[in-house]
């Protein structure tokens, strides 16, 4: 049986498609059987990010319609032999994906991987209802900023009332709280929201702190999950994220901004 | 006057301002959220049945759900017009 992770957020352009493919590119190079299903029909990108995009042959839709096999549309990845990658359609056809086809796929997914992690598309329509739906875990991507924290809460009442586990009154989605974008000089200064107030809005579980990185973009650029530059911080962030989900106890980098030298680095307790 | 004075100034920092506005957002949009699926429709069919008597604005009515440990509270807020209605009726 797979664990399906969700990772969704409600507002759009706040880190969903990167945070799903360092996610599924984390836990596949630490040998867990991953597949990573982009949900966004008539808009796919996570075929870009991955770098995967010449290779699109079949996609989701084709596979709900049995047009054909998951094994024709999955998406080896180069890099690590145990990713792979559902790309969305782009179809124009907003009633593509349906219920019991988003089931069926996840179940035959389910026989033979560890983890799935379905991208959500932004909003709260079809296609994000149902990257959610079966979802047994859900990590909420959130920027410190207004819009994205209310439609991130916005999104916890859904998760909460719409999903199958609500509906079938079964254990609760675990909800985990990704704060990405931070900018720990400016929460300094007063200018951005902290995580401690993220925190105390929304009161999820923190599974990690990405700051604003330039390593980002630059990985988008090459088509490669910005997890693999281990050099950045951005990467290392997204490592520790993935460490902590599988239960490691690591203790939260880049909250605070790195001003001193490597001294007071040294002695700073691990607040 | 120093530059550290600059930044200890009382102004409010943005980003407690931000803070304090979803604060009160969310626990406003969480208290909708908890509310039960039929008062919607209650409010609708209490509002049918008032009409039928007073000609009240559908606005004028109001219907909350309050729950805390030990009970619930349903709350039914209804602002009569000021000139009413049936008292004509009953001097007929």
């Amino acid at each position: 049986m797979a664990r399906i992770i969700v990772v969704t957020s409600g507002k759009g352009g706040v880190g969903k498609t990167t945070t799903s493919a360092a996610m599924s590119m984390g836990l596949a190079q630490r040998g867990h059987r991953t597949a990573v299903i982009d949900f966004d029909i008539g808009l796919r990108n996570l075929d870009l990010i991955m770098g995967c995009e010449r290779r699109v042959v079949y996609d989701f839709v084709n596979v709900i319609n049995q047009e054909a096999t998951l094994n024709q549309a999955l998406i080896k990845d180069k890099r690590c032999e145990h990713l792979f990658i559902l790309p969305a359609s782009q179809t124009r056809d907003k009633d593509a994906l349906t219920l019991e086809g988003v089931e069926r796929v996840l179940n035959e997914l389910s026989e033979t991987f560890d983890y799935i992690v379905c991208d959500s598309p932004a909003g709260i329509e079809r296609g994000a209802h149902l990257a959610m739906y079966f979802a047994d875990d859900a990590i909420v991507v959130t920027n410190p900023e207004v819009s994205s924290v209310r439609d991130s809460d916005r999104m916890l009442g859904i998760l909460a009332s719409k999903s199958r586990r609500a509906e079938l009154s079964q254990e609760p989605i675990r909800e985990y709280l990704l704060l990405t974008r931070y900018c720990p000089d400016r929460v300094r200064l007063g200018e951005m929201l902290s995580v401690d107030d993220v925190q105390e809005i929304l009161s999820l579980h923190l599974l990690g702190v990405i700051p604003e990185s330039k390593a980002v973009l630059t990985a988008s650029n090459a088509g490669t999950p910005v997890v693999i530059d281990e050099k950045s911080d951005a990467g290392q962030a997204y490592q520790d994220v993935v460490s902590r989900y599988l239960g490691e106890d690591v203790p939260h980098r880049f909250i605070d901004k790195e001003k001193k030298g490597l001294f007071d680095r040294l002695f700073r307790s691990k607040s | 006057m120093s530059l550290m004075d600059y930044f200890r100034s009382s102004r409010p920092k943005s980003a407690s301002i931000a803070k304090e506005r979803l604060q009160i957002l969310v626990a406003h949009e969480r208290s909708e959220r908890h509310q039960p699926e039929y008062l919607a429709d209650l409010q609708k069919d209490l509002l049918a049945v008032i009409r039928k008597y007073v000609n009240i604005d559908p606005s004028a009515i109001s219907v909350n759900l309050e729950q805390d440990e030990s009970r619930e509270v349903l709350e039914l807020n209804i602002v009569l017009p000021e000139e009413v209605q049936p008292r004509r009726r009953s001097a007929r």
